[in-house]
């Protein structure tokens, strides 16, 4: 069954608590290698999407709903991930504009547009410990699975299980990007906050595209 | 954790509001979204200078707000890159018609932030262009690292690129200016204790007594060394010549190309310093170091600077970029020909810097 605006509500609403859950775990893996504030600042971000939601669920345009997400997340959060997960929002949602329901393909194509924004913005690559170590190998997961036939909720479940793969991926390897690149090898060891947010997200989707039946 | 605030989320709203009872001459604010601009803003037909970045470095970036220098300062969250709403809004509220500079240091939350905002700008019809300030030569490895962290040529740069906005240089002769200011400049700055952010309430890194952190950045981020604590004579000579005998520094930064209208990687290099050089020296206190301590930095930087044949044109001593109550002090030093001389030594009237008038 396709997607609707209820069930991509559902997705936000799960996002909103599970980062808020994480709020303090997310700080604490940055505080090894960062500035000790990446969940704060994305708990800031989602709890201003939680705001907006009640509106976001009266509209019908998916893609303008992601959008509007994006501008809330650019607009809160601050520091790196602001910009970067809000790219990630807008681009998604420009992918999606005009669509009342999603396909299982769509979710590929947002995916796949949200990464390139990612990339884009950060400059980041495979293997420079940041959130591009779990958001590809999900994607690229993701795109086999649906290729081969399996409905939204299965092939976001291989699609979380790369990321989990390539968030634990991080640890042993050394930053090259933000801030954790300073410590230089210091930074070995420490699995990367951002990669550890972007699991967290597509794990959410994973379990809503279940409950939902997508 | 003792500080002389009320709520840690007040801090920099509270910060903002005495600003204005305080300079209401030079600048106003704006709390919703949050920046402090010029009183007399906007200026018609100068190019506004925007800068901005966390909070925490006082007087930079809000402190030097006014006549000479910046338009429009954005301020974060304590050491958190500000938001591309406020850079726009602040844009919009000073343009005066001859295009806006955005004036960024080099970490990877701002450089992102400004980019949006940029764009963001942009898209409503102004004119726009981010330069980079990154002067850290305590990060050796551009590589393998997010480049040489923005410092005290930061200070530098706002002053000389605003005293050209002033006298009217278009928008392209005014990001020359910053982007020259920047690759003329190198510094170098060490910590004797930690500082406490406020809503974190535990200090950001730990120090032995008897240890310092040479090389730390601005937001407490690692440096090169921690060290046994020396004489002040010996620090600062390890401060100077790792700015003075660092080598040619080459990196690929972003910048906006007007023509192409595109963003471009332009490859930019900082020459190494040389006897004979002419330069701004400027010794900065991190936030708890006493003023007398800071002379004493620039007795023995005269003197290192002397015998390597290096003549101080100018001098800046004082804490201008500050790490919340770190003790510590970092030096700058920024190669200038007469025209830089002469727009330093221009007028200017903000909270933070005042000459001239």
């Amino acid at each position: 069954m396709p997607a609707s605006v209820g069930d991509v509500v559902r997705w936000l609403s799960k996002m909103i608590d599970v980062i808020h859950e994480n709020k303090e775990y997310l700080t604490e893996l940055d505080s090894a290698i960062g500035d000790a504030d990446h969940g704060i600042n994305m708990d800031r971000g989602f709890q201003a999407i939680a705001k907006k939601l009640p509106e976001l669920g009266n509209m019908t345009d998916i893609g303008a709903i992601l959008k509007a997400c994006g501008m809330t997340l650019i607009t809160t959060v601050g520091g790196a991930s602001g910009p970067l997960y809000g790219t990630a929002f807008l681009q998604a949602g420009t992918a999606l504009v005009g669509k009342q329901e999603l396909e299982p393909a769509d979710l590929l194509i947002a995916g796949e547009a949200a990464l390139k924004g990612i990339v884009m913005r950060g400059k980041a690559n495979l293997g420079d410990k940041t959130m591009v170590d779990a958001l590809t190998p999900a994607m690229a997961a993701l795109k086999e699975a649906l290729a081969a036939g399996a409905n939204a909720a299965e092939a976001l479940e291989k699609a979380s299980a790369a990321a989990e793969t390539g968030m634990k991926g991080t640890i042993p390897v050394q930053a090259r990007k933000g801030r954790a690149s300073y410590l230089g090898e210091r930074s070995i060891g420490h699995q990367d906050p951002g990669a550890t947010s972007s699991f967290l997200l597509v794990r959410t989707m994973a379990e809503i595209a279940d409950e939902v039946g997508f | 954790m003792k500080k002389l605030i009320n709520k840690p989320e007040d801090v920099v709203k509270e910060e903002l509001e005495g600003m204005v009872l305080a300079y209401p001459s030079m600048v106003k604010v704006s709390l919703e979204p949050k920046f402090v601009y010029r009183a007399d803003a906007p200026v018609q037909g100068k190019v506004a200078l925007i800068s901005g970045g966390g909070s925490g470095h006082e007087p930079m970036h809000g402190g030097f707000v006014g006549k000479g220098m910046l338009d429009a300062a954005c301020t974060g969250e304590v050491f958190t890159s500000p938001t591309p709403d406020q850079m726009l809004e602040a844009a919009k509220k000073v343009n005066g018609g001859a295009g806006i500079l955005y004036i960024v240091k080099n970490y990877t939350g701002d450089v992102m932030n400004f980019e949006m905002a940029a764009d963001l700008a942009r898209s409503e019809g102004m004119k726009v262009q981010n330069i980079l300030i990154d002067d850290d030569v305590a990060v050796k490895d551009s590589l393998w690292t997010a480049g040489r962290r923005g410092v005290g040529t930061t200070v530098i740069a706002e002053k000389i690129t605003g005293a050209g906005a002033e006298k009217r240089y278009d928008l392209t002769k005014v990001a020359d200016l910053c982007r020259r200011v920047n690759a003329n400049g190198r510094s170098m700055g060490l910590a004797l204790t930690s500082c406490t952010v406020p809503a974190a309430g535990k200090p950001t890194f730990e120090l032995g007594d008897d240890e310092i952190e040479m090389g730390i950045g601005i937001h407490g981020e690692p440096g090169r060394t921690r060290m046994k604590m020396k004489s002040a004579d010996e620090l600062t000579e390890m401060l100077a010549l790792s700015i003075i005998e660092d080598g040619d520094y080459s990196r690929t930064v972003h910048e906006w190309d007007e023509k192409k209208g595109e963003w471009v990687d332009v490859t930019l290099v900082n020459k190494a310093f040389k006897a004979g050089d002419q330069v701004i020296a400027f010794v900065n206190g991190m936030g708890g170091t006493p003023a007398i301590e800071l002379q004493i930095i620039y007795r023995k930087l005269h003197e290192v600077c002397e015998k390597k044949g290096l003549k101080i044109a100018r001098n800046l001593i004082g804490s201008y970029i500050t790490s919340l109550e770190m003790q510590g002090a970092s030096i700058t030093l920024v190669r200038a020909d007469q025209e830089m001389l002469e727009l330093w030594d221009a007028p200017v009237k903000t909270p933070g810097l005042r000459w001239g008038i």
